[in-house]
């Protein structure tokens, strides 16, 4: 028979002994894994969109699939340009066919499920394109809800995805308020936008605004005063997307109407 | 295709990326770990708070917990993109994600279940393993019972009044610990969806608690119906081979513990429906007379497209009718049969209209999804996330019980104490 000594001193090695293969296990910090970018703290990525600039034609939802990699026909899409018609009568429409990768070809409004809306030139107060991209929040719910901490805040801002590690529960979508994330078609693990982070660490431009012949699209660094970007945000007018979640957006918009969705 | 792209019909204006991405097996995982934690508190009604008239079926709850307790985490496993992933949440828990607590949460739970499982059937394991440790010439089939029953013993053969007593107390501590536990795994489940500040109908404090309640009432209302099946076989059972059937009971005993035991658990049914009822009603109340923004899309959903699945299935048929069955007086075995089925017809299509109710509008408040479950598997993500999946995880509490009843038996009072 065991005695009360015996037990305990056994009961204490047996916890030594499992407690020694857990340390192995460290709860790790995606911000420590984060390879260290020099003067990466003196980088903070933000993005800005002239909605008076944009006409829906397209391109840089078509460059950014392509620079992405993100299958040409699926039906999803890492950046997006939405249609706003208000009518006289104070109705508003807004569709978004296949992202606008191929523009908006026809005048009529996508309902979805086949069924299309013909506004009459003449009934039409008000029309106007909203690009839409992720928007790097400064408090990004789909980091916080995400359980294996497979999606990670970059120090400049962005945020990523790790495919290898990224276990497909879908939570960090269900969180998103904006509705830029989704699985993508090949890899089946989150994706979403990061200001085509290869490039810009390369001092590159992103795809989208590479593409945009007009101009609507901007990236820019918040933290150097010197930006052209970072003034036009300091000294202009500029609206953000869905305050009221708190998410702290850095997309910042210029002509932003209320009935943006 | 993109996930989620072949059940989702969009209407209106919705945003490119979104689809319906938490289907059916999203529905099931909150219906599963509620049937366990409603099952633990039934039978912790009994061991902490000493209704004895509960005694019968404490014991049974307490073992269909434990089965439907590894079921519990299959609905996820189902649903992950990366199945075999899944052990990344133990491996790397990022604690600001709700998901995140699962394992601490599941494995406490579990741990409490198993410790108490094991000194409510001590003496059961003893009895077993010692007279077949001294039988000389052991059959193949009682080696493997020898060794099953004998390492479940964990080597302690003492069984005398002293220690019994002991063990009752350890019990009684285990199932009072265990039921804030069994609240927190549940409750918890709903905490996932209180808490995503994007779903306008998912985000609520109260998310939780009616989770629970609602947790409680099908737990309750399953091992009810499990209860008389299983009594309705020994009935069954008894007139069929009365000699070599070893328990004696008359059938007529049989059937007065039956409704004896039903209407008691029937009452504790009534009061946590009605407590369940009260808190979703509220929510609904609350969000009709504050109005925010989403008010006007939620409420399109609620009176408009879900109308039949939220009053019609889930109030009406799954909490109208039994509460009208239950209160009825001189309640019997076969009015109770339907009124539990219709109990957790309603708890299911209560997860249902919480779950895919949430994502049948945008996050335009401009548009609507609708969720078309797959019937027929077509390939392998069909049937997981399709109504062959679903069924799958229905069923599999069944006959993982009656695997453990082998070894847990729910029903013989002499062999246990």
């Amino acid at each position: 028979m065991i005695n009360r000594r015996d037990f305990l001193k056994n009961t204490a090695k047996g916890i030594a002994g499992i407690a020694l293969p857990l340390a192995a296990f460290e709860i790790f910090n995606p911000g420590k894994l984060f390879a260290d970018k020099s003067d990466s703290s003196k980088v903070r990525y933000v993005f800005l969109i002239d909605t008076y600039k944009c006409v829906g034609c397209g391109m840089c939802v078509k460059a950014c699939k392509h620079e992405n990699e993100i299958p040409y026909d699926a039906n999803v899409t890492r950046t997006w340009v939405e249609r706003y018609v208000m009518t006289k009568e104070g109705e508003t429409f807004a569709d978004t066919p296949k992202g606008a990768r191929d523009g908006f070809t026809t005048s009529r409004i996508d309902l979805g499920g086949g069924k299309f809306q013909d506004i009459r030139q003449k009934d039409i107060e008000k029309a106007f394109f909203v690009p839409k991209l992720c928007n790097q929040c400064e408090n990004p719910p789909c980091v916080q809800v995400c359980p294996v901490g497979a999606t990670y805040q970059a120090p400049d801002g962005v945020v990523m995805v790790d495919r290898t590690w990224c276990i497909g529960c879908g939570y960090c979508i269900m969180g998103c308020p904006y509705g830029v994330r989704f699985f993508h078609p090949v890899y089946h693990t989150a994706e979403k936008c990061n200001f085509c982070y290869h490039r810009i660490t390369k001092g590159l431009k992103t795809a989208c605004v590479q593409a945009c012949p007009f101009g609507a699209r901007q990236l820019g660094n918040i933290k150097d005063p010197a930006d052209p970007v970072t003034k036009i945000i300091m000294t202009e007018r500029v609206g953000i997307l869905k305050e009221e979640y708190g998410t702290k957006p850095q997309a910042f918009y210029l002509g932003l109407d209320r009935e943006v969705k | 295709m993109v996930h989620g792209e072949l059940w989702t019909v969009k209407e209106l204006f919705v945003y490119p990326n979104e689809y319906i991405y938490w289907s059916v097996q999203i529905v099931m995982y909150p219906f599963m770990t509620g049937l366990v934690a409603g099952a633990f508190v039934l039978s912790s009604l009994y061991h902490v708070f000493g209704i004895k008239q509960l005694r019968e079926m404490a014991r049974f709850a307490l073992v269909f917990s434990f089965a439907l307790l590894f079921v519990a985490p299959m609905p996820i496993v189902l649903h992950l993109q990366y199945p075999f992933r899944g052990v990344n949440i133990f491996m790397t828990p990022h604690f600001t994600s709700a998901i995140a607590a699962f394992g601490i949460v599941f494995s406490a739970y579990g741990a409490i279940v198993a410790s108490e499982l094991w000194f409510l059937y001590r003496k059961h394991f003893v009895e077993v393993a010692l007279p077949l440790k001294e039988k000389q010439d052991k059959s193949l089939l009682e080696w493997l019972k020898f060794i099953v029953f004998c390492s479940l013993t964990l080597g302690v053969y003492d069984v005398s009044e002293e220690t019994l007593k002991r063990d009752e107390k350890a019990i009684r501590v285990l199932a009072a610990i265990g039921i804030p536990v069994a609240c927190f795994l549940h409750g918890y489940a709903g905490f996932i969806f209180g808490s995503v500040k994007a779903n306008a109908l998912w985000m609520t404090p109260l998310m939780p608690v009616i989770f629970i309640m609602s947790a409680i009432v099908s737990g309750i209302a399953l091992c009810m119906l499990t209860y008389i099946i299983t009594m309705e076989l020994r009935k069954w059972l008894w007139s069929r081979k009365k000699s070599s059937y070893r328990y004696m009971e008359s059938k007529q005993e049989l059937a007065g513990v039956e409704v004896n035991v039903i209407r008691i658990t029937a009452k504790y049914l009534l009061m946590f429906l009605v407590l369940a009822i009260t808190l979703e009603l509220l929510d609904l109340i609350f969000r009709g007379y504050t109005a925010v923004k989403s008010w006007d899309v939620i409420r399109s959903v609620i009176y408009g497209r879900d109308f039949t699945d939220i009053f019609v299935l889930q109030y009406a048929i799954g909490n109208l009718i039994p509460l009208i069955i239950f209160l009825l007086p001189g309640l019997t075995i076969r009015r109770a049969v339907i009124g539990v089925c219709f109990v957790i017809f309603g708890v299911f299509m209560m997860r249902w209209n919480v779950v895919i109710g949430g994502q049948a509008f945008s996050l335009t408040f401009a548009g609507y999804m609708h969720y078309h479950l797959p019937i027929v598997p077509q390939d392998w993500e069909t049937f997981k996330e399709g109504l062959a999946g679903a069924l799958s995880i229905a069923l599999m509490p069944f006959p993982l019980f009656w695997v453990m009843s082998k070894i847990f038996p729910v029903f013989d009072a002499k062999e246990s104490h």
